[in-house]
């Protein structure tokens, strides 16, 4: 039987020995009886598309960034008229949100004026304020990079006494961490310079396609924004420039074994020519090589920087393709010269005002896409593989005083506990006694590591309290690719279009039809299993995938809209996609045969 | 076809100049012809052909006495007129030089179909012609005959062509908006039969919305008469014109169809077998093929058309598409194309107007009433 409502946050049951999971998050980020009216009379969506997994405590600054960033943007500098920000809360272990979109139309209208002042300023001067941005970034990044993080001496350098310095390695850790924290923030601020705007901005456009040409297929209106050059495709195209090199400078062959990236490495150090491959390398690494095999949000998706296994992966696969005679490069001339005999054809459909909005819109949407793309490979990529690499410089300090076992034992604190552990460490140093934490946190980790397995075994519920009719909160559509219809489906009541064998439904992201074997992939460590003209089922796809998508014989992921990663790779690739099934990951088991229709946007399962 | 005279006019030369003598339908396909779409073989009688015959005797005069006779409110009165004008015509003697053309004409259609004893079906369709009257005057007045074969036959169904100029209906509708009876004319054309495995109609935009970036085809099984006539809820498809996806597809249950009887030189009205019925009666690639036609229609005559069309049976794409029918398309051609958006918004409104109103949930912007399905009217009863 359909439901009409999905529970109340108050009524979830705490998982079966989950007990006390709530004590590893913030108080704020709680459901609690104090806002419980509140809390109740929202609608809270599981954030499975940026945060499919359970939140790391420490892992939680990602999450949080947004939350103000994201807000603050709507509500206190563009003053986007509907909206204000998306609200967060935690229940047993997983991110929920919730649009706060304003209701009263006169207070919408008395934000017009200001959003048209502020955002019309940002779209005028866009590509003028994106190149500072990219400025802004980097040197954001940069200063990460240089942020030191002192190990805390037996004795201060004499150099503090000689300079009269006064201040010490304890000082320099802790502002270090409160560095790192606030570069942290400074980066999230930076991501929504933007997005929000390119997004509306994008969004007009697709909305007046509509209008203009009411069954104009979704990939279509994304197909004359195709096709410009953006930044995230950069590091896929790295791999290839890298196994070309290897082909010409002949030491392929090194790259056949699939050995371990270490012995790959020795073996190239060997010769000569090996060694002038392995210098073209390091010219690819910075900054390509910042590349998170997973979203980037949590400190355990894997960095080429750090694990070469995938991109050396990649340049073997590369490789056998080169040597088969075929064309690895990404076909950008068919891809431009589609999206522009689309754009020319629909405009002669047009006449008059109708013709120079669409054009306007079109031109606007070209504009602000490269940094719908490009941010991604600053922000989540680039910044958070160093920042990441950055907290383990502390960790590695809490290792060697015996706070934790391990390095990444960290991570399953709060920002705040660690800040509180680091100066349980400064204090035992300054006064030369013994620190609570080694007796304390050792313990402690491990208890919550337990409860974190079981918070892991929950099936989250799709969504908390009562939905909305009509989902109108632009944010939810744009980012979350939510829609009425969606949250239907959630509840079961999607509309019986009458076709049985239709296992699941999706936005039809990229066209085409394709019968395969599903593989299931729900961790980036999978991706080797995929075998040529498999379907790759996951959860989310992450550009880092890029020479996955020259392998498979179509996408389906769990999450997305037109927008995302794998509707636009897929485009580019020709490769058919449906995104956005809610379920793919679940419903569908490697091995069984799948018929994707990209156009249709649906996923029928044949045996 | 080699003979092109005062009386038959091969159709691949009708155009508008010709409008006069050939009419509306034959200019079309002469249209459609010379645009590279595949119509089938055939030629123009002309209006001259239909003089020439009203010229011999008295006929002219006894048509020409009894139709001012009739009073429209009078419907008995208006049949039993038409009936005895509809005599006269039929039974007229054809002029020597027209009846020579038109053998002629018929012989050589045979042998270009290469058809045994110049046997070849053909569909004969009456095509009226006025020196002054918009086209859409005589819409769905005049009559088709399907499967005529033989010179005789052919001659036969002419005349009841040229007749059904008088049905009273015709005669009703031009005292209604002052046409003199005199003032139009008959041309008659004449095609190869289509052995339709389906058949329909499309628009060059979709009837629903307006939406010019559309073709819209309604099919069913057999010859067109079905869809033509409304027997059938046809199955309804939406073909995007630039990017030649097929967006939209609904599948109705076709319960009859019109098949030919060969042996009978008729046609007849047959159920659907069930494992049919639900089916869809063309394929996407027929779908495709018919869409670029359409659109190489509509660039050539310069507006929305509306189009007849049919599948040879037993053929395969693209040749077994074939185009019967070409029209102005009238109830959004003769609108002033609604705008989606306002005159004078900059972007910037545009984009504060999309967030307010959210994306992708809007409802369609408010259209003119408009047919349900791409079925024009029915026409050729």
């Amino acid at each position: 039987m359909a439901e009409t409502r999905f529970p109340s946050p108050f009524e979830v049951p705490t998982p079966e020995g989950c007990e006390g999971w709530e004590e590893l998050y913030p108080y704020y980020y709680l459901f609690s009886e104090e806002r419980r009216e509140f809390e109740d009379s929202k609608f809270w969506f599981f954030d499975g598309m940026h945060h499919p997994e359970v939140l790391y405590p420490f892992d939680t600054i990602t999450s949080e960034s947004w939350w103000v960033a994201l807000g603050e943007m709507n509500s206190r500098v563009y003053i986007v008229p509907p909206a204000l920000g998306i609200d967060q809360r935690v229940l047993n272990g997983r991110l929920y949100i919730s649009a706060n979109a304003i209701m009263d139309e006169e207070v919408v209208g008395a934000r017009v004026a200001h959003f048209m002042d502020r955002a019309g300023y940002y779209y005028e001067h866009w590509d003028e304020l994106f190149e500072k941005w990219k400025t802004k970034a980097t040197e954001t990044v940069e200063e990460l990079k240089a942020i030191e993080v002192p190990a805390l001496p037996e004795m201060e350098a004499l150099d503090t006494v000689r300079s009269g310095r006064g201040i010490t390695s304890a000082y320099d850790l802790l502002t270090a961490y409160n560095r790192v924290i606030e570069n942290m923030h400074k980066i999230w601020h930076l991501h929504f310079e933007f997005l929000n705007l390119g997004y509306a901005a994008y969004l007009t456009y697709f909305g007046l396609c509509k209008q203009l040409f009411p069954d104009i297929a979704d990939q279509t209106v994304a197909q004359m924004v195709a096709g410009i050059d953006v930044l995230l495709f950069r590091p896929d195209e790295e791999l290839k420039k890298l196994a070309r090199k290897a082909v010409e400078l002949d030491v392929a062959h090194v790259f056949e074994s699939r050995d371990d990236p270490e012995k790959v490495i020795t073996a190239l150090e060997g010769t000569d020519a090996g060694r002038r491959w392995i210098a073209e390398l390091e010219k690819a690494r910075d900054p390509w090589f910042y590349f998170s095999t997973g979203s980037g949000f949590y400190h355990h998706h894997k960095t080429w920087i750090n694990d070469l296994t995938f991109p050396f992966e990649g340049i073997a696969d590369y490789i056998s393709r080169i040597q088969a005679g075929e064309e690895i490069s990404r076909p950008m001339e068919q891809v431009q010269a589609e999206r522009d005999r689309l754009a020319a054809e629909y405009s002669a459909l047009l006449e008059g005002d109708d013709l120079k909005s669409f054009q306007e819109h079109l031109g606007l949407a070209r504009t602000v896409f490269p940094f719908i793309e490009d941010h991604n490979f600053y922000v989540e990529h680039w910044h958070h593989a160093v920042f990441w690499n950055k907290m383990r410089e502390f960790g590695q300090i809490f290792v060697d005083a015996g706070f934790f076992d391990e390095v990444d034992d960290m991570f399953y604190l709060h920002r705040y506990e660690v800040q509180s552990a680091l100066y349980d460490l400064i204090a035992s140093w300054g006064v030369g006694t013994p620190a609570r934490g080694p007796g304390y946190w050792p313990k402690e980790v491990a208890r919550r590591k337990e409860l974190f397995d079981r918070l892991s075994q929950w099936s989250p519920v799709p969504a908390l309290g009562e939905p909305p009719e009509v989902v109108t909160e632009p944010f939810t559509i744009m980012l979350w690719g939510i829609t009425t219809d969606s949250i239907q489906n959630w509840l079961g009541l999607g509309a019986d279009d009458g076709e049985t064998d239709v296992a699941l439904k999706g936005f039809a992201a990229s066209p085409g039809t394709v019968e395969g074997r599903a593989r299931v992939i729900t961790n980036a460590d999978q991706l080797g299993e995929i075998l040529d003209g498999e379907i790759l089922v996951c959860p989310i796809t992450n550009p880092s995938w890029g020479p996955v998508f020259s392998k498979i014989g179509a996408a389906v992921t769990d999450i997305g809209g037109m927008m995302s990663h794998a509707s636009i790779v897929c485009r580019e690739y020709g490769v058919p996609a449906v995104v956005g099934t809610g379920f793919g990951t679940k419903s569908i088991t490697t091995g069984q045969m799948l018929r994707v229709d990209g156009s249709a946007g649906t996923v029928a399962v044949l045996d | 076809m080699a003979n092109d005279d005062r009386y038959v006019i091969a159709l691949q030369v009708c155009d508008e100049g010709r409008i006069d003598t050939v009419g509306g339908k034959s200019a079309g396909l002469g249209r459609m012809m010379r645009a590279g779409v595949p119509v089938p073989a055939g030629f123009a009688i002309s209006s001259e052909a239909y003089t020439s015959m009203l010229s011999s005797g008295d006929v002219a005069a006894e048509v020409s006495t009894l139709a001012a006779s009739v009073d429209p409110i009078d419907v008995e009165g208006l049949e039993a007129t038409s009936r005895k004008i509809r005599e006269i015509i039929e039974r007229a003697p054809i002029p020597a030089e027209v009846e020579t053309s038109v053998r002629h004409a018929y012989a050589e259609l045979c042998m270009a179909a290469a058809a045994s004893d110049s046997h070849l079906p053909v569909a004969v369709r009456s095509s009226a012609t006025a020196e002054d009257l918009p086209e859409a005057s005589f819409a769905g007045q005049q009559d088709t005959f399907l499967w005529v074969v033989g010179a005789d036959d052919l001659l036969d169904h002419v005349r009841r062509c040229w007749s059904s100029l008088y049905t009273g209906r015709a005669m009703a509708y031009r005292l209604e908006n002052g046409f003199g009876h005199d003032r139009v004319r008959m041309s008659v054309c004449v095609q190869k039969m289509v052995d339709a495995r389906a058949a329909g109609v499309m628009f060059t935009l979709n009837p629903i919305n307006g939406d010019r970036s559309k073709v819209a085809i309604d099919a069913s099984w057999g010859l067109g008469e079905a869809v033509a006539s409304g027997e059938v809820t046809p199955d309804n498809y939406l073909v995007d014109k630039v990017t030649l996806d097929v967006v939209r597809r609904t599948i109705s249950s076709k319960a009859i169809e019109y098949r030919p009887v060969p042996a009978e030189r008729r046609v007849e009205r047959v159920a659907v077998g069930p494992e049919r019925r639900e089916a869809p009666c063309i394929s996407d690639e027929e779908l495709i093929v018919l869409a670029v036609h359409a659109k190489a229609i509509e660039a050539e005559a310069g507006a929305p058309q509306d189009l007849e069309w049919a599948i040879e049976a037993g053929g395969d794409p693209p040749a077994n598409v074939v185009l019967l029918q070409t029209r102005p398309e009238t109830v959004w051609s003769g609108r002033d194309r609604a705008t989606v958006t306002e005159g004078g918004r900059s972007a910037m409104d545009n984009i504060v107007a999309n967030l307010i109103t959210g994306v992708r949930i809007r409802a369609a912007p408010p259209r003119p009433d408009t047919p349900e399905s791409a079925s024009s009217p029915a026409q050729g009863e």
